[in-house]
């Protein structure tokens, strides 16, 4: 499905960095005991990953898992085969105990590109984004202001911002004030 | 007068005038004055007015600690009051006007409390108006708002213009004071490896030591600050922020800091005030000292100054405060001023040391360049109006004989110095007496403790007491050795520079002075500047029986102005501790805490203003709303549409016609607000047996059922409709605004009580966008669209059935909260809009009506059906709401269930729910109390039940209501009373709940 309806129609933003609501993004979210050997296998075979460590990410090419909570994954691919996948995986998780929902239509994603991503989140999520203690192949399931969200790096200057669909107006705002090109706290950057 | 001199003035720029406006008179300074500096410069002497009694008042101080020079700084939507003159940076066109003043500041007709200064002494407030009462309101309030208080607020209307906003930052060590010793204590620690970052609420580095002199290493203090700052500027692991102060340090190393970007500037672009969020593994507090203004009569006269203050204004600004400035003090410290004077080419006509045999080397000093030093000396009094004129000399260890009046225009005053022990002090860091520095300093075996019991703060330099140049850098190496230490990175070096000054003779404590001074003396020796506390009033309240600091302070308000007591504390708790003959350790300090200084509310909201000032959520069908009109309605940060109405419409007429179209054809409501968590395990079914009252085990796949949830205390809390998805697996709806609060209910019962059981939970309720499809033709819409058989037989009433319609996948649930035949469509947030505009093609034939939140809440009163937050306010139970029936006798337990067997739970006199008809088909008005018979102890007209819910029924054509009333369904037809006050009561009949189709023969067709 390429023409997802987005929340924002596919909005961006040029200040401090580079802002973009992403195209759909294929998100399952899986509860279970993520230690769990059957649960890691039948996750490998579906989504082709292991389970993440914690606050960490795992990817192979289009698909990936990021670690939620000690008892939850957000698994990522390719919008299309979301709902396919979670009932695969669902089905071959019957035996076990584990809840798996398909949550991609309950997201916005928006990517932020620049070198001064990191300053920009700083602003909004109490996180400590110093490149020493953030980086790629990390998640962070925290909040940005008043809203939940998640981010995540794919590379030193990229980030992905995940947050619920209905803020997503928020969230964009948000961002955009934080980057501000008048704004700029140098702080990671001198 | 003061004025301008031509040498001196490091921090100014004479290249560089800049114009500004004080009381809208135009005047000069230079680019790197503060507001005070540069007032000075143009003989601006007076600079407020005080509190109480409108006595002019000048500056005291140089710095953040100043209580009197506070203006109205801006205009307009800039506009501030209380803003510290000495901590202004001026720019060119800053307008500032003085405070507290009526008609003006030269001549003000509040200064007559002056002369009813004696009726105005300590616990005055309490004292004068407690009786009679009504004076309160017509006397006492209006003259004291019309009299009392400082800065204007800042006008209704105005908004602030300025961006703000928050970061967050990590480090290892947080130094807060740019001093030499915060610098000496951030080399120390970021050398060893630490990430360091240091804040310095002034836009210079080098605190005091380049004022003070003496050398660092051999080189002046100003080339050593130079040399620091270059060395940590090279390093990746340390970062300085000038113009930022540590404002408050809390639990486990969390500290503020306000930084002030454009205030000195506010032409650039960008956000005002930034507020740093830190959580540091170690905070340094290298705060420095405030230096004590000495107690003696008339030292609040305009021209008496702290010592160090007339020192920084003529070395930082060239600014002289007088020609002639006599110096008074305890201490060594003061015959600096005085030397920088003479040198300066100025006069100081004496010095008056109160100690019997003076200081040491800097005493000879001074009196090497032939200045005058008076021992065992004192300031009697200060002789002057809004101006010094000259100081009474006597001797400290009498009671005010006048010996000589020395005439001059500045008075330099010194009463030693304490230690900057805030933010130390933020979070619990213990203070102990110094007896040989007469001051509290932070007691190192009692530092503020983390979450693992260690210590987090450390005190460096002058905030530790360490005053000389050579203690102040080995203290703040230590300090930063020691915090290296704690966060684990290689030892540091404790080596510290050399610092070389003039050895001090120890100073002799000064509380009063004379020490001896008779009363009238006392009752104008100031302790308080801000809030007018003198000397008298303290002691008059030891008199009284306040023997409790914390208690003094209250009563005679010390400290409790906008600069907290910054100078008075120490003197106040000193003349306390004197009038009840206690040691100043047991009188102890009142409490410190956070911000050091005020910080605007600006920094505090950070960027949470305007568009972003709260989120505001939106279903996947918002734009759609919007574009038709919707008159909008917030429910919890949704929001909803109230109702649509069409042009020329109003909101009511709206409203009826989305009912009667509804009833009688098609309605559609955006039900996507509504929480869905699904619930899965083994254990699921017994988990929503114990959330819910009534039982959900025994639901059977396919099917939907009517909930109600409780807290542990039995109230009514959420409700909605769950359906069972498969053996395991439950979709819990939640009200609108009960979606998070409901999840989290959930999960903490997991997670704290039965985290045995096997349950996941999922909040997917924005997975879905829900489409209630609603009426007599809903079916009909369905069907239409094709793809999934509606029919009655294939989708009985409260079933679910997964399908397609209209090409879109979709989950229908047959249930009914309007009492017609309805729908809820579930479909994939991101199709949420297709359908829906797909359903609002293919409704035409029927007329199809969007309908908004009214009319859902009319058509489930017309039906009966409770609101969570109308029939319920967190006081009602289940039972008083007629829902026993939803409440299962089976179960063991529930959430509430035992709870709702307490007594006063089962009392038959609690209010229950009925219908509520008036008899002449008005409305009730929401909220009105049903009227009983006589009245309570207090007067009031007893009352027998309220309304909750109340409508004008499009349905019906007449006013329908819900309400609790004692006995209520007992009492069916009975006539009673309501009224919300001020209006005349109306009657009502008591009639069953269930206004409209009772046997529900509407929605189960």
């Amino acid at each position: 499905m390429s023409d997802v309806a987005l929340a924002l129609g596919g909005a961006s933003f040029d200040g401090l960095v580079k802002i973009e609501e992403l195209a759909g993004q294929g998100m399952v979210t899986l509860r279970g005991d993520l230690t769990d050997k059957a649960i890691v296998k039948v996750v490998k075979d579906v989504f082709g990953v292991t389970l993440p460590g914690i606050r960490e990410t795992v990817f192979a090419g289009s698909t990936g898992a990021l670690w939620m909570s000690p008892d939850e994954a957000l698994l990522l691919c390719s919008y299309d085969d979301a709902q396919a996948k979670a009932d695969d995986l669902a089905t071959k998780l019957a035996d076990s105990h584990a809840l798996v929902v398909n949550v991609s239509d309950a997201r916005a994603v928006f990517q932020l590109k620049g070198s001064m991503m990191r300053e920009v989140i700083a602003k909004l999520a109490p996180v400590d984004m110093s490149p020493d203690a953030f980086k790629p192949g990390m998640v962070r399931r925290t909040r940005m202001a008043q809203v939940a969200a998640a981010f995540w790096m794919d590379d030193a200057s990229t980030a992905r911002v995940v947050c619920f669909r209905s803020v997503a107006a928020y969230m964009f705002a948000l961002l955009s004030t934080a980057a501000d090109d008048a704004s700029a706290v140098n702080h990671f950057t001198r | 007068m003061s004025t301008r001199v031509q040498t001196q003035g490091r921090l100014i720029n004479r290249n560089r005038p800049v114009s500004f406006k004080f009381n809208g008179a135009l005047m000069k300074g230079y680019q790197g004055d503060t507001l005070a500096s540069a007032l000075l410069a143009n003989d601006q002497m007076l600079m407020g007015r005080s509190f109480k009694y409108h006595r002019p008042r000048g500056v005291v101080a140089s710095g953040s600690e100043e209580p009197n020079a506070l203006v109205n700084l801006g205009e307009g939507n800039r506009f501030e009051p209380n803003q510290r003159a000495t901590t202004t940076e001026i720019f060119h066109g800053l307008t500032a006007t003085s405070q507290n003043h009526w008609p003006s500041l030269e001549y003000d007709v509040g200064v007559v409390n002056n002369l009813l200064s004696r009726f105005l002494s300590a616990g005055f407030y309490y004292k004068m108006f407690i009786h009679p009462r009504p004076f309160w309101k017509h006397i006492y309030e209006p003259f004291i708002r019309h009299s009392a208080g400082l800065g204007k607020a800042p006008d209704a209307e105005a908004r602030d213009e300025d961006r703000y906003e928050h970061f967050y930052a990590f480090t290892d060590v947080l130094v807060i004071g740019g001093g030499v010793a915060g610098l000496q204590s951030a080399l120390t620690a970021a050398r060893a490896g630490a990430k360091v970052l240091l804040l310095e609420q002034t836009a210079h580095l080098g605190g005091r030591a380049p004022v003070d002199g003496g050398t660092i290493d051999g080189l002046s203090p100003e080339a050593w600050v130079e040399k620091a700052r270059a060395e940590l500027d090279a390093m990746p692991n340390a970062q300085i922020r000038t113009r930022t102060m540590g404002a408050g340090v809390y639990d486990h190393g969390y500290v503020l800091g306000y930084e002030r970007l454009t205030d000195h500037a506010p032409e650039v672009a960008g956000p005002r005030h930034r507020l740093w969020r830190i959580r540091a593994a170690q905070i340094i507090t290298a705060t420095g000292a405030i230096e004590r203004p000495l107690s003696f009569a008339g030292n609040d006269i305009p021209g008496v100054m702290l010592a160090s203050a007339v020192r920084d204004y003529l070395v930082n600004y060239g600014v002289s405060p007088g020609d002639r400035t006599v110096v008074v003090t305890n201490n060594d410290d003061a015959y600096r001023t005085a030397i920088a004077l003479v040198q300066a080419g100025l006069k100081v006509p004496a010095i008056l040391d109160a100690r019997p045999k003076g200081g040491g080397a800097l005493m000879d000093e001074a009196k090497a360049l032939g200045i005058r030093v008076e021992t065992g000396a004192a300031a009697v009094k200060v002789k002057g109006a809004k101006r010094v004129h000259s100081v009474c000399r006597g001797v400290q260890a009498g009671e005010g004989e006048v010996l000589e009046e020395i005439f001059c225009d500045a008075v330099a005053m010194s009463g030693g110095w304490s230690p900057v022990v805030h933010l130390w002090s933020h979070c619990g860091g213990k203070l102990t007496w110094d007896a040989d520095q007469a001051a509290f300093r932070p007691d190192h075996d009692r530092a503020p403790t983390s979450h693992d019991g260690n210590p987090f703060v450390i005190a460096s330099g002058a905030a530790d007491g360490a005053f000389h140049l050579k203690d102040v850098l080995q203290n703040a190496a230590n300090a930063g050795k020691t915090a290296a230490g704690r966060v684990g990175v290689e030892e540091a070096d404790s080596a510290a520079p050399s610092g070389d000054a003039p050895d001090e003779a120890p100073l002799v404590p000064v509380w009063m002075m004379p020490q001896g001074a008779q009363k009238k003396l006392r009752m104008k020796a100031w302790l308080d500047y801000q809030n007018d506390v003198k000397v008298s009033d303290v002691q008059l309240a030891a008199q009284e029986g306040f023997e409790s600091v914390e208690h003094t302070k209250r009563y005679t308000t010390l400290g409790m102005a906008t600069d907290q007591g910054k100078l008075s504390n120490i003197n106040g708790l000193a003349t306390l501790a004197h009038a009840l003959d206690e040691e100043i350790p047991r009188v102890g300090t009142t409490t410190f805490r956070p911000p050091y200084t005020p910080i605007s509310m600006g920094a505090i909201a950070g960027e949470a203003r305007g568009e972003i000032f709260q989120p505001i959520r939106k279903t996947p069908m918002h734009a759609w709303h919007e574009a038709n009109g919707a008159h909008w309605e917030p429910v919890g940060h949704w929001r909803r549409p109230y109702a649509f109405p069409k042009s020329g419409e109003s909101v009511h007429d709206a409203v009826k016609r989305e009912v009667l179209a509804t009833r009688n054809s098609l309605g559609l409501l955006d039900a996507s607000t509504l929480g869905k968590i699904i619930v899965k395990g083994p254990d699921a079914g017994r988990f929503l047996d114990m959330l819910y009252t009534n039982m959900m085990s025994t639901l059977k796949p396919g099917k939907c059922r009517y909930g109600l949830m409780c807290t542990e205390n039995g109230f009514l809390t959420d409700d909605g409709v769950v359906a069972r998805i498969d053996e395991n697996t439950f979709l819990c709806h939640t009200t609108t605004g009960g979606a998070d609060r409901i999840h989290a209910h959930m999960e903490e019962w997991l997670q704290t009580e039965w985290w045995d059981w096997k349950v996941w939970t999922v909040n997917a309720t924005e997975q879905f966008a829900q489409v209630a499809v609603v009426g007599p033709n809903a079916r009909k819409l369905l069907e239409k669209l094709g793809g999934m058989d509606v029919s009655k037989e294939a989708l009985a009433f409260m079933e679910w059935k997964d399908g397609t319609l209209g090409g879109f996948p979709v989950r229908a649930y047959r249930i009914s909260f309007s009492g017609e035949l309805s729908y809820e469509i579930a479909v994939p947030a991101n199709l949420g809009r297709a359908f829906w505009d797909k359903l609002i093609e293919a409704g035409k034939e029927w007329d199809i009506t969007l309908y908004g939140t009214e009319a859902l809440h009319i058509m489930r009163a017309e039906k009966g059906f409770i609101m969570i937050g109308d029939e319920t306010d967190g006081t009602v139970i289940p039972q008083d709401l007629g829902l026993d029936w939803a409440i299962s006798k089976k179960k063991d337990d529930y959430i509430g269930k035992r709870a709702q067997a307490r007594s006063h739970m089962t009392d038959p006199k609690r209010w229950k729910l009925v219908g509520l008809e008036t008899l002449d088909g008005s409305v009730l008005k929401d909220g009105a109390y049903a009227i009983a018979e006589g009245t309570n102890e207090n007067g009031q007209t007893n009352t027998q039940g309220r309304v909750t819910s109340t409508y004008h029924s499009p349905t019906l054509n007449k006013g329908i209501a819900m309400g609790l009333v004692l006995n209520g369904p007992d009492r069916m037809g009975e006539v009673i009373s309501f009224t919300n006050g001020g209006e005349p009561a109306k009657k009502a009949r008591i009639v069953s709940p269930v206004f409209f189709d009772p046997e529900g023969e509407k929605q189960n067709v």
